[in-house]
């Protein structure tokens, strides 16, 4: 179930290099998770991972609105918001393979990439486990004095957990200048959110008094929007904001869920139809803002870049024996 | 209560005469206190701990000292104030979360657990939680099942926290101050038994580190491990000892995580016999763990296995005649030094 989209803002004044540095960054990240997958298929990549397929223009429209030094905390399904916030290929892969040139030196692995130099204060294992986190950021923005603003991505997976309304509470007594970004994609894990959220996903926040809308997630333009919106009214001392994203989970759970008998393939054929790179591309070409060309170049040299990384990340060491009881105190 | 003498970590000149006495609650507040001026970075946020001064009154005047932006009331949300307090000390900030009972750790578990203890090791060293999380932990006060339990084990247990449990306001004021200047998460239990205890503490400024045991009591027949509370009652019980001609060494060891092995197994090496004494459930609890290291460390040189008296692994009842009988006491903690050394 989606949540009624409220009328977008009017779109802020961007120029065609915008757009298109939005969608190269919406194409890494797709062809990082296509790539991500195939590497899982050909038995090369240790584990499974959850892929961020169909949602980018979240991280991105968000990720968008942001300053290097805000924060951002993210999920099990993470690659996408590490990437929108500036993480490199080449130490994402390495990450994913377990290799110490990755972000984690192999510790962490595809769930829990962290990046402080990006603001990325890690993706997280634990359904709605970053909440505070995220929150607590938002405490340390607001006792250092600065103007960061400090986001929370979560799935509507996470709309079960308490720690999220004990965190929006606080948020909203105190002002913090924490955005909540619930990134509905209908599904957590292999459930239907019609059988595990009741009510209005928007009124969860409005209850605290935090300023809340629900948006077409899959339309960059209207998420960056108001993403702008709310996070320029969290820096100027306004307080929090929660934005449900509607959006779809294109492929299954994680790479390993290929069957997906929980819902239909004309259920997916139907939210297919509204894929975020499309709609942006369809949109930057009819307004004569790009050429076919030029988005192919795009595309091109992401998949050139996502190739070398890959080819750093398996040439990579893995880490030695004496790493493994390194870093478990500071 | 006995007075208890600081043993081999103290420095001279605290025994110095007419030196300041206050008690374990004072020591707690005036530790926070000095950092708290030394350091902006330092907070404090739980429940009723601002105008309230917390529900032992402890931190009483540090609203007054610091204001309301660094002393804060929370609602009653013990997982949102922990992951506040992760999520802040991630960011620069080194939070003191007051958890008021023991019994309500059960509720930030994840933030401790899976956040806190794991974020400096997930991130590969990049990424530190320099916070403390106070709390108290012990029986006695007659409060029932949900507000007297000792679950330090449980924090004990998980690679990436420390855990310090001071039984002296002296052991309180160090090991607060050391605990805050900590780059790792460490829960701190206070025993709430404790808090009007008093105790040589020297206006001088110092800090104790974490991982150091402390010999409260030296001897030659028998070591006595005791943690928190339970070290009062291990003193009773060695003085007693010691009218009937057996001398026991009383140690301390301050904190379970990181665990000051070497004190402990020098200690049974020497004495032969060691027994330890812990608060906690006996079940899987702290005292399993230091009797395995003594044992381990000191087999060779040990005269009798290695005993072990934690609480009786029921939940506290309410009622006083039933509720004493779950902590180990004096008596009993005689009665079975004296069948170790027979």
């Amino acid at each position: 179930m989606s949540e009624t989209n409220d009328t977008n803002p009017s779109l802020p004044d961007l120029d065609a290099e915008h757009w298109l540095q939005a969608y190269e960054q919406m194409v890494k990240i797709r062809t990082f998770e296509e790539t991500a997958n195939d590497l899982y298929t050909s038995a090369r990549m240790p584990g499974i991972t959850h892929l961020y397929i169909g949602e980018e223009a979240i991280a991105v429209g968000v990720c968008e609105a942001l300053r290097q030094d805000d924060y951002i905390t993210s999920t099990h399904r993470g690659h996408g918001h590490c990437l929108a916030k500036g993480a490199a290929l080449d130490k994402m892969f390495a990450e994913l393979l377990g290799k110490e040139a990755g972000y984690c030196r192999g510790k962490g692995g595809s769930m829990h990439i962290a990046d402080q130099e990006t603001g990325n204060l890690g993706a997280n294992g634990i359904v709605g486990g970053s909440a505070g986190i995220a929150t607590g950021a938002g405490m340390s923005i607001k006792l250092r004095g600065t103007d960061q603003v400090s986001v929370c991505f979560f799935g509507d997976g996470a709309l079960g957990q308490g720690l999220l309304y004990e965190s929006m509470n606080m948020a909203q007594l105190w002002k913090l200048p924490v955005i909540y970004v619930c990134e509905n994609n209908q599904y957590g894990e292999y459930t239907h959110n019609s059988k595990a959220a009741a009510g209005s996903m928007v009124g969860r926040a409005t209850g605290f008094g935090v300023h809340a809308q629900a948006i077409d997630g899959q339309d960059i333009r209207a998420v960056h929007a108001t993403a702008r919106l709310v996070i320029d009214r969290a820096r100027k001392g306004g307080g929090p904001a929660f934005l449900v994203c509607n959006t779809y989970r294109f492929r299954g759970h994680h790479v390993g869920d290929i069957d997906r008998p929980y819902r239909t393939r004309e259920e997916e054929a139907e939210w297919a139809k509204r894929d975020p790179l499309t709609l942006l591309e369809d949109w930057l070409l009819k307004s004569k803002q790009a050429e076919e060309h030029v988005l192919e170049r795009i595309r091109q040299e992401v998949k050139t870049a996502v190739d070398d990384a890959v080819a750093f990340a398996e040439e990579a060491s893995f880490p030695s024996e004496s790493e493994v009881d390194n870093h478990v105190y500071a | 209560m006995s007075t208890l003498e600081n043993g081999t970590h103290r420095s001279p000149a605290i025994h110095a005469p007419g030196e300041r006495q206050i008690t374990f609650g004072q020591a707690i507040r005036e530790a926070i206190a000095e950092e708290m001026a030394r350091d902006e970075s330092v907070f404090v946020i739980g429940e009723d701990v601002a105008a309230a001064g917390s529900v032992f009154k402890v931190l009483v005047g540090l609203l007054d000292e610091f204001g309301p932006e660094r002393v804060i009331d929370s609602p009653i949300s013990e997982a949102g104030i922990a992951g506040i307090g992760v999520g802040a000390a991630i960011t620069g900030m080194r939070p003191i979360v007051d958890i008021m009972f023991g019994d309500f750790t059960t509720l930030v578990m994840d933030q401790l657990v899976n956040q806190a203890a794991k974020t400096h090791y997930m991130s590969g060293g990049k990424l530190t939680v320099p916070m403390v999380l106070r709390t108290t932990l012990g029986a006695s006060r007659r409060s029932a099942a949900q507000h007297s339990q000792s679950l330090h084990a449980l924090f004990s247990h998980i690679p990436g926290l420390k855990v310090a449990l001071p039984a002296t306001p002296y052991d309180a004021k160090g090991l607060m101050k050391s605990a805050i200047r900590d780059d790792n998460p460490v829960v701190i239990f206070e025993d709430k038994m404790l808090y009007q205890e008093q105790g040589p503490v020297p206006e001088a400024e110092y800090t104790l580190p974490l991982g150091q045991a402390d010999v409260k009591r030296t001897g030659d027949d028998i070591t006595i491990v005791a943690t928190s509370s339970m070290v009062y009652v291990a003193l009773e019980a060695v003085e007693k000892l010691d009218s009937i001609g057996i001398s026991a060494e009383l140690i301390d060891p301050r904190t379970t995580t990181p665990l000051d092995t070497d004190t402990l197994v020098q200690s049974a090496r020497k004495t032969s016999r060691a027994l330890v004494v812990d608060e906690g459930y006996q079940q899987y609890g702290v005292t399993g763990e230091i009797a395995s290291v003594i044992a381990d460390g000191a087999f060779y040189y040990l005269d009798a296995p290695v005993k072990r008296i934690g609480a009786m692994n029921v939940p506290v009842p309410f009622s006083p005649a039933m509720e004493d009988l779950t902590i180990p006491d004096a008596d009993y903690v005689v009665e079975t030094a004296k069948a170790l050394c027979g």
